[in-house]
Order: C-alpha cells, then sequence, then structure tokens
C-alpha cells in the first residue's frame, strides 16, 4: 500500500523539512489555512499537535500552546474534521502528534481508523511504551496504513534504537538533547557527536531530526546528519507573533529551506 | 489474589510507565537497581537505623479511649503524625534519599502540594548534604506559606510552578520537565505511589514499614496481628499503601480508602477520583484519572491541599477494581469536623488530610470488639491557617 511518508522519503533524500504546530491554535479555525500555507511554502510533512492539559515533554512555547488550544474548545473529533478538510485541498503527508490519554479516551482502535479514513499519514504518540506498541497496536496501524514514529534521545542506547528501528515504519525522530521541546541555539559537539553515531548505525528507517532547529542554520546542519529536520517550537513563536500567517510561512519556510 | 507488582510494572490493568523516551534511561537505570539496592543489606541496616534514630520510629500504635467510646468500637491511631517533620512523607524521602546516593546521583527534585512532600525531601537533602529543588504550584506556595520557609530554612530552592491551575499537578509536570533536562545527575524523589514503574513499587516498599509495625504492635496489644478495619486517606496513596501493605493477602481485615470529597462527589469542586474517574495515563502510569470525555485532566479540588491530585496511585486503582479495598469520601466539611472532633476527644490536631479518614467512621456499624487502625498520615500544624479560617471550634 502507497503511504505520503513512505513515498516522501523514497523520492526525496535530504533535507526534509517537518513542520509541527499544536492544533487550534493560535485560533480553532487556523488549524487548515496553516497547513494548507504550509505546504504551498514548501513544508515537506505538516505535523499536527494534539492538545493535551498535561504536556510534560514540552517547553514552555508549546505548553501554552497547548493551553491556548483548548481554550479555544480544540479536541480531538474535531480535529479530524479538520484534517478532513485539509485533505480535501493537499497531498503533503500529515501527521498527529499527541499524548496518550486523549488518543485512549477517543479508543486507539478507533482513532486510528478514523485518522487514516481522514487522509493521516502517521501517528507520533511519544509516550506510548514501545512494548505496547508491539503487542497491542502494530498490527492495527499496519492494517490502517499507518506509519508510526517512535522518538530516540541521545540517551537511547544502542540495542533500543535497532528495536525502535525494527517497528518503526516511515523515519524515527531522533530528538537532538536531553530536553524538552523549546527553540536552542547553535548544537554542541556532543549533540554532533550523536548525530554522527545515528549516521553510522545504518538504520533501515531514515531519521528526522527534532528539538531546537530553529532557523536556517540549524536545519541546514541537522541535514547534514539526518535526513532532514523538525522545526515546532520556532514556528509557533511565529504563529503567536503573525498578523499575516500566509505571507509570514511562506518567508518562514523560504528562509529554512535557504531560498 | 496477587496484588503486587508484575515485572513489567502493572497491576492488573494499571500502572506501566507511560514516559516520553526521553526520560526512559532515568526510569530503566531505577527499574535495573531498585530491588537490588533496597534489598541490599547494608541499605536495609541504613534505611532502618536511620528510620529508628532520625525519624523516631516505631511510631506509637495508641488506643483512642474515648474515640473508641464515641464508635463503639476498639480504635487505634497509629501515629504517623509523629515522624520527624510530622507526616509519614519522610519514610519515603530516607529511603529514596539512600537510593539516590548509591546510584551516584548529586541532585535531588521533588514536587510538592501541601509542602509535606517537600519538607521531608529538603529534610533528607540537608541530612545528606544534597542539592534540593523543589517544584510547587504558585497557588499552594501562597496556601501553604510556613512549608515554603521551612523548605528555605532547610537549604532547599523552592520553584514556583506557573502552569495549569498551578497546584500539585503542574508542579509534579514541572518537575518531570526538569528531570527530562537534567538526566543523568538527578534523581527525582516522588511524593507518592504514582508515576512510572518502578515508582508505585518502590514508594509503597518503603511506606510498608507502617503496617510492618501494626502487625507487631497489635500482636503486643492483643495477641494477634490481624485489625478488622485499616483506614487511611488517600491523595496518591502513599500512607495508605503502606498502612494496607502487609494486610493485602489477610483478605479478611477490612481496608478502607477514603477521598476527599470537596465540596460533595458530585459538586464539581471534588477529589474523589474513584467515583469520579476512568482509567487514562497521567504522570507515566495507567490508572484512574478524572478526567474530561476528551481525555484532559479534570483539576481537582480538597480543602487539604495534600489530597488535591487527579488520579490515584496504580495499586489504588487496581485494589479498588478488584474489590480488595473499600473506597468511600469524606466533605470538607466532613473532615474539617472531625478534625475539631479528634482534638477534643484525643488531644491530637490532625493534618486535614488525615482527618477525612476520621471522618468516616461514622459511615461504618462496627461491633464493639472490632479492631480499628486509623492511619493517622500527620500532624495538623501545617494547617491551623486552615482551622483558624474554618473557625467552628
Ligand atoms: C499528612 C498527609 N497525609 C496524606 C497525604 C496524601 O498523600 P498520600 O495519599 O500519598 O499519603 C499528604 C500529602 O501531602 C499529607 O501531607
Amino acid at each position: 500500500m502507497k503511504n505520503r511518508i513512505t513515498d516522501l522519503f523514497r523520492s526525496k533524500k535530504g533535507e526534509v523539512l517537518s513542520v509541527f504546530y499544536t492544533a487550534g491554535f493560535p485560533s480553532l479555525n487556523d488549524t487548515v489555512p496553516i497547513a494548507l500555507n504550509l505546504e504551498k511554502a514548501g513544508a515537506d510533512i505538516i505535523e499536527i499537535g494534539i492538545p493535551f492539559s498535561d504536556p510534560v515533554a514540552d517547553g514552555p512555547t508549546i505548553q501554552q500552546s497547548n493551553k491556548t488550544a483548548l481554550d479555544n474548545g480544540m479536541n480531538l473529533r474535531l480535529l479530524i474534521e479538520q484534517v478532513k478538510e485539509i485533505r480535501k485541498q493537499a497531498k503533503v503527508p500529515i501527521i498527529l502528534m499527541g499524548y496518550l490519554n486523549p488518543v485512549m479516551q477517543y479508543g486507539v482502535k478507533e482513532f486510528v481508523k478514523d485518522a487514516a479514513l481522514a487522509g493521516v499519514d502517521g501517528l507520533i504518540i511519544p509516550d506510548m511504551p514501545l512494548y505496547e506498541y508491539e503487542e497491542q497496536y502494530k498490527d492495527l496501524f499496519r492494517a490502517a496504513n499507518l506509519c508510526n514514529t517512535f522518538l530516540i534521545s541521545p540517551t537511547t542506547s544502542e540495542d533500543r534504537i535497532r528495536r525502535i528501528d525494527a517497528v518503526s515504519d516511515g523515519f524515527i525522530y531522533a530528538v537532538s538533547a536531553s530536553s524538552t521541546t523549546g527553540a536552542k541555539g547553535d548544537f554542541t559537539s556532543e549533540q554532533v557527536d550523536y548525530f554522527r553515531r545515528l549516521q553510522g548505525m545504518q538504520l533501515n528507517n531514515p531519521f528526522l531530526i527534532g528539538f531546537g532547529i530553529s532557523d536556517r542554520s540549524t536545519f541546514s546542519k541537522a541535514s547534514t546528519y539526518g535526513a532532514g529536520a523538525i522545526v515546532g517550537s520556532a514556528f509557533i513563536n511565529l504563529l503567536k507573533e503573525s498578523k499575516d500567517q500566509k505571507k509570514d510561512i511562506e518567508v518562514f519556510v523560504k528562509n529554512l529551506k535557504g531560498n | 489474589m496477587n496484588y503486587t507488582v508484575d515485572a513489567r510494572g502493572y497491576y492488573g490493568k494499571f500502572g506501566g510507565a507511560y514516559i516520553p523516551e526521553m526520560l526512559y534511561p532515568n526510569v530503566e537505570e531505577l527499574r535495573n537497581n531498585y530491588l537490588r539496592i533496597i534489598q541490599g543489606e547494608e541499605f536495609q541496616k541504613e534505611f532502618h537505623g536511620l528510620l529508628k534514630d532520625y525519624v523516631g520510629r516505631p511510631t506509637p500504635l495508641y488506643y483512642a479511649k474515648r474515640l473508641s467510646e464515641k464508635y463503639k468500637a476498639q480504635i487505634y491511631l497509629k501515629r504517623e503524625d509523629l515522624c520527624h517533620t510530622g507526616a509519614h512523607k519522610v519514610n519515603n524521602t530516607i529511603g529514596q534519599i539512600l537510593l539516590a546516593k548509591q546510584l551516584g546521583k548529586q541532585k535531588i527534585i521533588a514536587e510538592t502540594g501541601a509542602g509535606q512532600h517537600g519538607v521531608a525531601t529538603a529534610t533528607v537533602c540537608a541530612l545528606m548534604g544534597m542539592e534540593c529543588v523543589v517544584y510547587m504550584g504558585k497557588v499552594d506556595m501562597e496556601r501553604q506559606r510556613p512549608n515554603v520557609e521551612r523548605m528555605r530554612i532547610l537549604g532547599a530552592t523552592v520553584v514556583p510552578a506557573v502552569s495549569g491551575n498551578m497546584t500539585l499537578k503542574d508542579a509534579t509536570n514541572e518537575a518531570m520537565r526538569h528531570w527530562i533536562n537534567h538526566p543523568t545527575d538527578t534523581h527525582y524523589i516522588i511524593g507518592s505511589v504514582v508515576g512510572p514503574h518502578p515508582y508505585p513499587d518502590m514508594v509503597a516498599r518503603f511506606q510498608s514499614v507502617i503496617s510492618d509495625e501494626i502487625k507487631k504492635q497489635l500482636t503486643e496489644a492483643q495477641g494477634n496481628p490481624f485489625p478488622d478495619y485499616v483506614f487511611a486517606c488517600v491523595g496518591g496513596g502513599s500512607n495508605a499503601a503502606g498502612a494496607f501493605y502487609h494486610f493485602l493477602e489477610d483478605e479478611h481485615v477490612n481496608l478502607v480508602a477514603v477521598e476527599a470529597a470537596g465540596k460533595g462527589v458530585d459538586s464539581g469542586e471534588s477529589a474523589a477520583t474513584t467515583a469520579l474517574g476512568k482509567p487514562g495515563v497521567l504522570h507515566g502510569s495507567k490508572t484512574l484519572l478524572m478526567q474530561t470525555d476528551d481525555g484532559q485532566v479534570i483539576e481537582p479540588y480538597s480543602i487539604s491541599a495534600g489530597l488535591d491530585y487527579p488520579g490515584i496511585g496504580p495499586i489504588h486503582a487496581h485494589l479498588f477494581d478488584v474489590g480488595r479495598v473499600k473506597f468511600v469520601s469524606a466533605t470538607d466539611d466532613e473532615a474539617m469536623n472531625a478534625g475539631i472532633a479528634l482534638s477534643r476527644l484525643e488531644g491530637i490536631i490532625p493534618a486535614i488530610e488525615s482527618a477525612h479518614a476520621v471522618a468516616v467512621l461514622s459511615q461504618f456499624e462496627f461491633d464493639a470488639d472490632d479492631v480499628v487502625i486509623i492511619n493517622l498520615s500527620g500532624r495538623g500544624d501545617k494547617d491551623l491557617e486552615t482551622y483558624i479560617r474554618w473557625g467552628k471550634y
């Protein structure tokens, strides 16, 4: 079966840009136009965050966007509807990313089915245990043709990275540092060593580097080691300030891609 | 029936380790080492030595004569309120700081609601000469100012949690974020039987000294170790887990957990998790959780900051699920009245958390010779302000 994420990595070998933002932020109905503008501006993957009341892996920027989105009335059912809207007009791969609890309350089975039908290509659920995915959900995801992406961090052991690689579809999300989300400065030499180590492992899946990717310099550096990178907090900061999303998104993506 | 944790950290359907990958190595390090370390002879010697000489254990099992007359039963109070720092919380912090030292950690972080766990953590950090950072909701810092200053006197840094409703849940989020950002040199001392495996099991083991002592003390008092009832309040559930632990297999012992009903279970301002919660995932474990249909965690309410938590430890979710423990609740008013009543009847001003356990006695019909244990988890000093504001005494 065809999946937009696996197709993308087959055809594009470097500088894959994935942009993350929170559904329902800054306004409830911004989810759809932001995705369409990102695709037009040249983003390769759209990652939409499912807001949660207790985002423990996130720094202040994404925490705040979660809170605003929930205050705006965002929820998972509405997000599925918004994805359907996006999919009517866009071909870009769409990933939903969020904490397990809202997905669990929706029902993991129902969610996988509804997300796939709406046109979602992959999921990232950072607090879903690897064993639970392997034993309970892997077949379900594969039957629905949804990629599942796991995170790895600089402290993840080689054995565990190989185990994650074996059950991943699409790509692996390499968190750049032992940290919560949030834009930071340049990479340290330890981070570069970690990227090189990953590069040397000859994994089955490509990896995208995320956390702390904020500008052209960090994006292009990350892309020399991984297949590309994921930008989140920096984009959310832009949305928070933006008076003209269409134009600002275009400039933001162009700058990241260096053209 | 099996009430202990399985190899993966589950109690029946509940428990596990639902954590982002950035926390995996920290938690894995604990999981791989905690039993080996805490079951070691050296550790046990040091742990029990400190419990005896520093905490003041064993705490008395006191026959409460006037309370017994009132409820027509043989009521004993397990006096955790007489522990150094004023609550059972220190049993756990002593255990965890010894473990942290064995793991070579230099820094300690903790979350706190009422401030009791924060004070107990700051205390053991002073004792061991370790750096201590305590996260506390900004709202709780205002409600529990004396405990904030106690932590500071003890040398801890108290960091206000300003996300969410700025209470215990948010302080826990902030402590977890801190741990993600400091994965190697820092140990996170969680204050209850919550969090990812192995925390619930580890904390329950450290607190199990409570029921171990009750058994010995009852044997001395009545010739056999078994009470008919054990009552304990439940926030996250650590004092209850400790008071129930060695009775779990003795099915003839009635175990009663008391949740905070706040202004009433159905008032919308409550922390009665088993009455209002559904299975969900928060702070690293699958447990019963107060939440919306959409899976957003609901902010709980109780007059007692220590019970003001939207979940319960997974061991309690399981004990509730299989019916081994009976869960009841007491409202703010019932708890405050019980706190005043205990003060008048026995000369003991309880923590408002513990007063919840006293408050439900009237919901039970005891036989005159029933032996009833109430785990008096803490003393009321920290709650003086709340008693004064309550005013009805
Ligand atoms: C005196 C006292 N009792 C009970 C609790 C509730 O915690 P747990 O349910 O873990 O015993 C607290 C928490 O702060 C407390 O201070």
